[in-house]
């Protein structure tokens, strides 16, 4: 299954720039692993080693937040991954 | 042979260079803008390569590796991580890697990298793929090592030392957790901590729960160990286990307490440390306002105050643990630290006379000397 995954600008150092690419997989898991098939190191700034997504890292899809790699994705959903960061 | 500076700040990577004669430094970089450095790390090895500790605000922690000298990086394959825990088992991940050694010189392209959360790390590849030292991460006796018990910015291993005579015996420092030996190349460890004071803990004669934040084994005479403790200076001559606190011979309104200390490339009576408040609710500033660097020439029997060319008044400097640096430049060697305000000191002639080299940096993390 093809979606889109909107990627945020600190992570466009391993997309050449590119803010939005598309992505195969079923579940949120899979479109991660389709992303670092194709873009080395990319799933390791955003997820841990313990498969928990980062602190300050949020991911939707859609309009909806998941926190679960396990969620379903379908033909033509947008994942957005978000930074969030406050201060200086 | 050509003498650069590499600072690593909460911003960034950057690199002072001398003009004619030192007079003057100039500043290239930045590299990584906006990336948090907290260490730059040459190899002495192979001159060319050099690692960089890394992460973002939001992103997780990794490793560049440089085989040009700094002029391109590649990101680390497999950045340090910790093993994918068992059902029930506590799930630790990296938060970030704060410390870089490189591993013996018989060991080519052999790397160790210190963690926060607490973590031992080893590359065989140059930096490229990293293992955790499961000798060390998994040891039976973690838990009563790192309680967990969070301190501000997680519990850091740092000081990784490999004794030039022997790859297989190291010394690592995690704060808090105190010091460790490993005499089988990373299998097993012990706490070496005697003699250290631990005023936080409510047992004066702890084994461990020490907290030391910065711990040097000298190149030369590699039986000789200095430490700047959150309580006090110490030095331990092995075979000996208990550590000696020569810090008492600071003076009584300065105090022992302090981040970084180096040690002198040749001379084993030779150290400096730069000593900071740690009264109270722990300032963490130059005593009074009036920044000094100490030198040792005696094993730390006696200290010597060196602050001509620093501020004499209304200067509250911090210097962490990887900011302060020799260059290796015997005789009249140079000293350089760097602050959390972004100045760069250089103090010449074995930190006789100082003069700031670098200003205006974000906060500064790390000074490491490279040829």
């Amino acid at each position: 299954m093809s979606c889109t995954v909107r990627i945020p600008s600190p992570l466009r150092s391993y997309t050449a720039g590119a803010a939005t690419v598309p992505a195969e997989g079923a579940t949120l898991d899979e479109v991660l692993a389709s992303l670092e098939q194709r873009f080395a190191g990319i799933r390791f700034r955003m997820v841990d080693e313990q498969s928990r997504i980062r602190r300050h890292i949020r991911m939707y899809v859609n309009t909806d937040e998941v926190t679960a790699l396990s969620q379903p994705v379908r033909s033509r959903d947008v994942v957005h991954v978000i930074c969030a960061l406050s201060g200086g | 042979m050509t003498t650069a500076l590499w600072i690593g700040t909460r911003k960034g990577a950057f690199m002072l260079r001398p003009a004619a004669r030192r007079r003057a430094w100039k500043l290239s970089g930045p590299q990584f803008l906006g990336h948090i450095i907290h260490h730059v790390v040459q190899d002495p090895r192979a001159p060319k390569v050099v690692l960089i500790a890394a992460k973002t605000g939001h992103l997780g922690p990794t490793v560049y590796r440089s085989s040009d000298g700094g002029r391109t990086w590649r990101e680390a394959a497999q950045p340090p991580a910790f093993r994918k825990a068992s059902d029930g088992a506590q799930a630790r991940a990296v938060e970030r890697v704060f410390w870089l050694t490189p591993g013996h010189s018989s060991e080519r392209g052999t790397w160790y990298a210190g963690t926060a959360p607490a973590g031992l790390f080893r590359s065989e590849d140059g930096g490229e793929r990293w293992q955790p030292v499961a000798g060390f991460n998994d040891h039976a006796l973690r838990p009563k090592w790192f309680p967990g018990n969070g301190t501000p910015d997680g519990e850091l291993t740092h000081s990784i030392n490999i004794d030039p005579r022997d790859p297989k015996r190291l010394y690592i420092a995690t704060s808090p957790g105190g010091v460790f030996e490993s005499t089988d190349g990373g299998a097993d460890w012990a706490p070496l901590n005697e003699g250290c004071a631990a005023d936080f803990l409510p047992d004066p004669n702890a084994l461990y729960g020490h907290d030391p934040h910065c711990v040097a084994v000298h190149p030369r005479a590699p039986d000789r160990l200095y430490q700047q403790n959150h309580c006090g200076i110490y030095r331990l001559d092995r075979p000996e286990r208990r550590w000696v606190r020569i810090g008492r011979a600071m003076p009584k309104q300065v105090g022992d307490i302090g981040f970084p200390i180096v040690l002198h490339p040749a001379d084993p009576q030779t150290a400096w440390v730069l000593p900071m408040d740690g009264q109270t609710v722990w300032p963490r500033t130059s005593i009074a306002g009036k920044p000094a660097v100490y030198r040792t020439s005696d094993g730390g029997k006696s200290w010597r105050r060196c602050d001509r060319g620093l501020p004499q008044s209304q200067a509250w400097l911090t210097v962490l643990r990887q900011a302060m640096c020799t260059d290796g430049r015997t005789p009249r060697l140079g000293i350089y630290f760097g602050t959390t305000g972004g100045e760069v000191w250089a103090g010449a002639n074995d930190g006789e006379s100082w003069r700031c080299i670098g200003r205006h940096l974000p906060e500064i993390y790390s000074v490491t000397h490279a040829v």
